[in-house]
C-alpha cells in the first residue's frame, strides 16, 4: 500500500511505521524469532470520524495503537498529530499533546487502579496537566460522569464496586475529562455482554457527535466495525492488506484475506 | 429421535444461604443428533447449569432437581461413579484452551489419558488411536508429541475437542468454546464440532453468548436470565419470532453485519417493572 494519503482534515497520521519484536521461541526460549509487528504501517484519521483498524489476534493492530500514541518507541517512520510529528519531542511537549490523544482500554477491570476512588481515577488527568483550579476540576469531574451516565456519588466509589459496562464508562469519562480530540479505543467491547456492549456503542457515538471526537477504533469484531466506524483498514501480519470506507469493503471486499473474514462471520448461514 | 438427556426442574443456590437461586426451575431435554445452545448474558446461570449436569459444581453450592443421563440419575451418583461417566459418556470442552490443557505433558499423551482410563487402551492400540483422533480433527500428523505451547490457539482448541470425543460420548457439552477465538479460526472449530456431531450422533450442548454462533449451529435454543429459562425451542421459532420481551431486547442489541440495524440496549428497569413472566 502507498503512503499516499489526502491531507485535507486529517488529524492524526502515521507514516511508514516500522517495529519489530524479537521474541523467545523454542524450548526453554533459548532461541529468537524476530516478528515485525508494523510492516510499514500507514493510516490517516480524519477528524471527527472512525477509523477501525480489522485484524486477528497476532496482525499487529493494538502494537499501531500504542506507537500512535507514543506509548511504545518504533524502529522507523513517523506519527503526525495535527501536521505536527511526535518523534522529535521531548517528554514534557509530548505530555503536552497527550492531553488531546487519549485511550480507552479493554480490559475494564484491569485498566483502572483498585485503590483509587473513581473521582479520583477520572480526575487524576486534569491533576498531571494542572488544568483548572481544585473547585472547577471537580465541577468537570461530575459533569463528565453524569454525562457517561454515572451519578456523583459513585465518583465517591471504588472501581471493583461496578460491573463491566459501568467500568467501561469510567474508562471513558477518564479519557474525555481531558476534552481531548483524538480517542484511540483498543476492543473497548470486547469484554462486555452483547446488551452492555450496545450500550458503550451508542455511548460512543453520541459523545462522538457532541464533543468533535475522532476514534482509532481497534478490533476484531467486523459486526461491531459496521456500526462504529466510516472508515477502515484491514491488517494481517503486521501489514495494512486493504482500507477503505466501512461499506465499499463489505460490499466487496478485494483482497483474499478481506474475504474470508467477512466470510467467517458467524451467523450468515 | 433417542432422548438421552433430560433435565428437570433443576435449581442451583448458596448452600449459605439457600433462598438465593442461582439457577431456578431449569427443565429441558436433549436428543442424539442434535445441538442445543443456551444463550445468555454473563451471569444469567448458563455454565452454572453446565457445571450441574456434569456434577462439577463448587462446594459452596447446592443443587436440587433430576438430571437423568441414559436412564441414570445423575444427581444420586457419587463422585466414583460420576466419574466414571465423565469423559467417557459426556465429553466437556472449555473456553480457555490453554487453561484447560496442561503446560508439561504432551498433547498426545493428554488425548490418551481418558482412553487408558475409561477404555484401558495401551501400547501400539492406544497410539493408533490418539493418531487417528488427531486426524479426525485435523491436526497435522506427528503433533502428537508436542506440548501445548508449541500449538495455535485454534489447534489447542482442536487437541481439547480429540479429548472430549476421545472415548466417542453420548453428550458433548461445551462451554463457550470458541470465544477465545478469532473468527476464521471460530468458523473453523464450528464446523468440525458440527460435523463430528452429525457423524457420531451425539447430543451437544453449546453455551455461547454469541446470537451468530447460535444461528449457525443450534438445532434449539434455550435463553437464559437471572437463573432462569426465559423462552426455548427451536431455532427459527426463537430467532425469528421471540415471544418473550428479553429475548426480544437481548435481539435488538447484536449488531447486524449489514449495519442496518439501530442497536437498542436492553432496558433493565422496564423489566424489572414488568416482573419476568416465565
Amino acid at each position: 500500500m502507498s503512503a499516499k494519503i489526502n491531507q485535507g482534515n486529517v488529524i492524526l497520521e502515521a507514516r511508514d511505521l516500522v517495529k519489530q519484536y524479537t521474541q523467545r521461541s523454542g524450548r526453554f526460549g533459548l532461541g529468537h524469532v524476530k516478528i515485525k509487528a508494523l510492516d510499514h504501517v500507514s493510516v490517516a484519521l480524519k477528524k471527527g470520524s472512525t477509523l477501525a483498524v480489522v485484524g486477528e489476534s497476532g496482525s499487529g493492530k493494538s502494537t499501531l495503537a500504542r506507537c500512535l500514541l507514543q506509548l511504545h518507541p518504533f524502529d522507523s517512520g513517523e506519527v503526525l498529530f495535527k501536521g505536527k510529528s511526535l518523534s522529535n519531542l521531548d517528554g514534557k511537549e509530548l505530555r503536552k499533546i497527550r492531553k488531546d490523544l487519549q485511550m480507552v482500554f479493554q480490559d475494564p477491570f484491569a485498566s483502572l487502579n483498585p485503590r483509587m476512588r473513581v473521582g479520583e481515577i477520572v480526575r487524576e488527568g486534569l491533576l498531571v496537566h494542572g488544568v483548572g483550579s481544585q473547585e472547577t476540576q471537580l465541577q468537570a469531574v461530575h459533569e463528565i460522569l453524569a454525562r457517561v451516565g454515572l451519578s456523583a456519588d459513585d465518583a465517591k466509589k471504588y472501581p471493583h464496586q461496578f460491573s463491566g459496562g459501568q467500568r467501561q464508562r469510567i474508562g471513558i469519562a477518564r479519557a474525555l475529562v481531558l476534552k481531548p480530540e483524538v480517542i484511540i479505543c483498543d476492543e473497548p467491547v470486547s469484554a462486555l455482554d452483547v446488551s452492555v456492549q450496545a450500550q458503550i456503542l451508542l455511548l460512543l457515538k453520541e459523545l462522538q457527535k457532541e464533543m468533535q471526537l475522532s476514534y482509532v477504533f481497534i478490533t476484531h469484531d467486523l459486526r461491531v466495525v459496521r456500526h462504529i466506524a466510516d472508515e477502515m483498514v484491514v491488517m494481517y501480519k503486521g501489514k495494512i492488506v486493504e482500507r477503505g470506507a466501512v461499506d465499499a469493503i463489505y460490499q466487496s471486499p478485494q483482497q483474499v484475506y478481506t474475504q474470508d473474514l467477512l466470510k467467517a462471520i458467524p451467523g450468515q448461514k | 429421535m433417542a432422548e438421552i438427556l433430560s433435565v428437570g426442574h433443576l435449581n442451583v443456590s448458596l448452600k449459605k444461604d439457600t433462598s438465593r437461586f442461582l439457577v431456578r426451575d431449569v427443565s429441558f431435554k436433549l436428543s442424539a443428533g442434535k445441538t442445543t445452545c443456551i444463550v445468555g448474558e454473563s451471569g444469567s446461570g448458563k455454565s452454572l447449569t453446565a457445571l450441574t449436569i456434569m456434577g462439577l459444581l463448587s462446594n459452596q453450592l447446592i443443587a436440587s432437581g433430576d438430571v437423568v443421563f441414559d436412564g441414570r440419575d445423575l444427581m444420586a451418583l457419587d463422585d466414583k461413579a460420576m466419574q466414571q461417566i465423565r469423559g467417557s459418556k459426556i465429553g466437556m470442552i472449555f473456553q480457555e484452551p490453554m487453561t484447560s490443557l496442561n503446560p508439561v505433558l504432551t498433547v498426545g499423551f493428554q488425548i490418551g489419558e481418558p482412553l487408558t482410563a475409561h477404555l484401558g487402551l495401551k501400547g501400539l492400540a492406544l497410539k493408533l488411536r490418539v493418531e487417528s483422533l488427531l486426524a479426525q480433527v485435523g491436526i497435522p500428523e506427528g503433533r502428537a508429541n508436542s506440548y501445548p505451547d508449541e500449538l495455535s490457539g485454534g489447534q489447542r482448541q482442536r487437541v481439547m475437542v480429540a479429548m472430549s470425543i476421545a472415548c466417542e460420548p453420548a453428550l458433548l457439552i461445551a462451554d463457550e468454546p470458541t470465544t477465545a477465538l478469532d473468527v476464521t479460526v471460530q468458523a473453523q472449530i464450528l464446523t468440525l464440532l458440527d460435523a463430528l456431531k452429525s457423524r457420531m450422533q451425539m447430543a451437544m450442548l453449546f453455551i455461547t453468548h454469541d446470537f451468530g454462533v447460535v444461528s449457525d449451529i443450534a438445532d434449539d435454543v434455550i435463553v437464559m436470565f437471572r437463573g432462569e429459562i426465559v423462552e426455548a425451542g427451536p431455532k427459527k421459532q426463537v430467532l425469528e419470532k421471540p415471544t418473550h420481551p428479553y429475548t426480544k431486547a437481548l435481539l435488538a442489541c447484536v449488531p447486524d453485519i449489514q449495519g442496518k440495524k439501530t442497536l437498542k440496549p436492553i432496558d433493565y428497569a422496564w423489566l424489572d417493572d414488568d416482573e419476568v413472566p416465565v
